[in-house]
């Protein structure tokens, strides 16, 4: 793990960070692509994630944010090009390889078991075991705990199934459970649409802490405010490509809407990429 | 819209929350009192999750209207007679909660448990005679590895549950009447007889009373001692836990129900020795979907498979072990069959068994959809068939009538699944 090739790094450290130049990027994805049957969802996306870094990438719909997202989380296989993991090539195959990377994933459409309770899906597929047998309580102790961190308070029970909470609580417990593990890298895809306007602040800030502690953070979001609220990159998409990746001090929201809609910019104030 | 400042307590929750309870904070129960649950129950039988109480209910109430029809209904032999008529639909209904938490279904099942006991029979029987447990073994075995290659079927060729076992139900009849003919010879007519004292023992061999005492306190005492430290643990750990009164409830139920049993049971000929093996399976199982991550993953899958794939669960594994331990029961029910009838012949009417333990199951509470349901569930299902049939036979009803009133059951019992599935996806 040393000297990457610092020229393929779409941009330098934004103002007031220090990263050292030859850190490679926590992940590195270089030229991936994937096709769904006729459709071409992503193609030749270079992308580096650095730690410590808030990454938001937009998008129309339909330009291949999620696919991405879940090209790295392990649940689509990509068919072409490579991810790098802190310099170093990896295969993720799978779910299980992507959080042993220590890849958390918050997804578009939550991915919660309706019949499950709350300490049941945030501790799916990891629960804690004592002599082979499920830990509810040391499960229902850390879930309650990183709740009350996120300020989650308006849910009845801690035991209720997922089913019977509205789309804001089930979207906080979505997060919770992401930010539950000690990740490197944390994804988003949409933390914040079904969010109150309390809620959605303290996602906000909760992805700045997040990035405070040297975590890095991929959030997609519609909400161009959010974005230059909290990002310090942006990365636009359209129809699949990458369209543009840029510190955000380097795009206005006029800018980044002409580059979601269009894919380019007709004002051209500086370099394309 | 759906959340509120937290600083200040919110003043009115969303839509689904009853009205009466906005509590900050997550340990509503662990301070509940027993007023507190009663409500929430209410909440949750409005939404479609009743729990077992309204299937008890269901269940006094026929014993009642037939009781009413015929005094020796309650009778202790009869009792005893319906409790090992019951254990084969209940033993049958676990295996099929196993496949319906799955969102699958298994209508092999009958067969499958049939031909185990085919197996059970033969080997324990002239000339191998060999002993109960290697019969045991084998039967349960052979429906092991049946299970297991539905279980593969679904999920490595991805053909539905339901066209897979209904191809295996037809298969299965036929290998079982080609094993009969093959094992017990064409001169047996088809009938293979349990020569095996301990097997046939199942169904006609009882508990001596001092036994069956002594077995009930022990499992009073267990229950009562895992109930009170657990529910003490979880209390001083700031843990959900049930009201303190609703514990002693349970535990009072449950004592009451086993010393009525065996007082009922003492009366005539004892305590069968099925009821003591389909509890104890009833309890292994329970304690499998409950306590273990394999459990668990049951359920997720019932409840959201691709969630469950993205928690990085193997979905096919989870299946395919599903699908053989539904089996595995399968084949339990089928030597408790062969016990009770004293023999298994080529006519076993397995299509029916499947459709009384899809019954048993969804009867007690287990939903069609995947994703809800207890072993428990099958236990008070299996015994409202097997009342309803106890019952008709006594009053002499004909079979076309028990089976008509059958159907009607479960015809009912779907309903109110579908109709609290439609209220779960409406809220
Ligand atoms: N599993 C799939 N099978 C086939 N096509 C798919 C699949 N998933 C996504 N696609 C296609 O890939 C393209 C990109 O979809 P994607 O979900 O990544 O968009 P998105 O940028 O997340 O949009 P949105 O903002 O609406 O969430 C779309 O054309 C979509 O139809
Ligand atoms: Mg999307």
């Amino acid at each position: 793990m040393s000297d990457e090739q610092a020229g393929v790094r779409p941009a330098g450290s934004p103002a007031g960070r220090t990263l050292l130049d030859d850190t490679p990027p926590l992940l590195s994805l270089r030229g991936v692509g994937k096709r769904f049957g006729p459709v071409q969802a992503l193609s030749d996306i270079n992308l580096d994630l650095p730690a410590g870094q808030v990454t938001a990438l937009v998008g129309d719909n339909g330009a291949g944010k999620s696919t991405l997202i879940k090209a790295i989380a392990g649940i689509h296989a990509i068919d072409g090009g490579e991810m790098l993991w802190e310099g170093n090539p990896v295969q993720i195959h799978g779910p299980r390889d992507s959080s042993h990377l220590g890849i958390e994933t918050v997804y578009q459409d939550l991915a919660l078991c309706d019949n499950l309770d709350i300490v049941q899906n945030m501790f799916l597929g990891r629960e804690a075991l004592r002599g082979g047998v499920l830990d509810e309580a040391t499960m229902e102790t850390k879930a309650n705990q990183t709740l009350s961190e996120l300020s989650v308070t308006t849910v009845k029970s801690i035991r209720q199934p997922v089913s019977s909470l509205s789309g804001g609580q089930r979207q906080a417990v979505a997060v919770a459970r992401a930010v539950m593990w000690d990740a490197k890298l944390v994804i988003m895809d949409e933390p914040t649409a079904a969010l109150g306007v309390s809620q959605t602040a303290m996602v906000l800030d909760l992805i700045t802490r997040l990035s405070a502690r040297g975590i890095a953070v991929l959030v997609v979001s519609h909400n161009l405010n959010d974005v230059f609220q909290v990002a310090d990159r942006i990365a636009v998409m359209f129809l699949g490509t990458l369209a543009r990746t840029a510190p955000i001090g380097e795009l206005t929201v006029s800018t980044a809407v002409e580059l979601i809609t269009t894919g380019n910019l007709t004002t051209s104030t500086d370099r394309e990429s | 819209m759906s959340s509120s400042p937290q600083q200040t307590p919110p003043p009115v929750t969303d839509d689904v929350t009853p009205p009466d309870e906005v509590l900050a904070g997550v340990p509503e129960l662990a301070s509940g009192s027993l007023s507190a649950y009663v409500r929430a129950w209410l909440a949750r039988v409005r939404s479609g999750e009743s729990g077992v109480l309204p299937v008890i209910g269901g269940l006094i109430v026929i014993i009642i209207i037939f009781q009413l029809k015929n005094s020796v209904f309650l009778s202790a032999n009869n009792i005893i007679n319906l409790m090992v008529q019951a254990s084969i639909y209940v033993l049958f209904g676990i295996a099929e909660v196993f496949v319906l938490l799955l969102g699958e279904i298994d209508l092999a099942l009958g067969f499958t448990g049939a031909i185990g006991a085919v197996f059970a029979v033969w080997i324990t029987g002239p000339p191998h005679n060999q002993p109960w447990f290697v019969g045991v073994v084998l039967g349960l075995a052979v429906a092991t590895v049946i299970g297991a290659v539905w279980g593969l079927l679904t999920t490595r060729l991805r053909i539905p549950s339901f066209i897979v076992t209904l191809a295996g139900l037809l298969g299965l009849q036929g290998l079982l009447i080609f094993l009969i003919n093959k094992l017990a010879g064409q001169s047996s007519g088809g009938t293979m007889s349990v020569s095996n004292g301990v097997i046939n023992g199942i169904a006609y061999g009882h508990m001596s009373n001092v036994l069956a005492w002594v077995v009930l306190v022990v499992v009073v005492v267990t229950y009562a001692a895992i109930t009170v430290l657990r529910d003490r643990q979880r209390r001083s750990g700031g843990l959900v836990t049930q009201p303190v009164g609703l514990g002693f409830l349970k535990i009072a139920a449950i004592a009451v129900a086993g010393v009525v049993l065996v007082l009922v049971c003492s009366a005539g000929s004892g305590v069968p020795w099925a009821v003591p093996i389909v509890l104890a399976i009833v309890l292994g199982w329970t304690f499998l979907l409950g306590h273990t991550r394999f459990g668990r993953y049951v359920y997720a899958i019932g409840g959201n498979a691709e969630a469950a794939r993205r928690a990085g669960i193997n979905l096919s594994q989870i299946r395919l072990i599903a699908f053989a331990l539904s089996s595995l029961t399968a084949g339990a029910a089928g030597i408790f069959y062969a016990a009770r009838l004293g023999s298994i012949s080529s006519n076993v009417d397995g299509g029916q068994y499947v459709l009384l333990a899809v019954a048993a199951a969804v009867i007690g509470g287990t939903s069609l959809f995947g994703g809800r349901g207890k072993i428990v569930h099958a236990l008070l299902g299996g015994l409202i068939v097997a009342t309803i049939y106890n019952g008709m036979g006594l009053l002499n009803l004909s079979a076309a009538t028990q089976l008509m009133v059958t159907a009607l059951v479960l015809l009912a019992a779907v309903t109110v699944d579908a109709l609290s599935r439609r209220n779960r996806t409406t809220t």
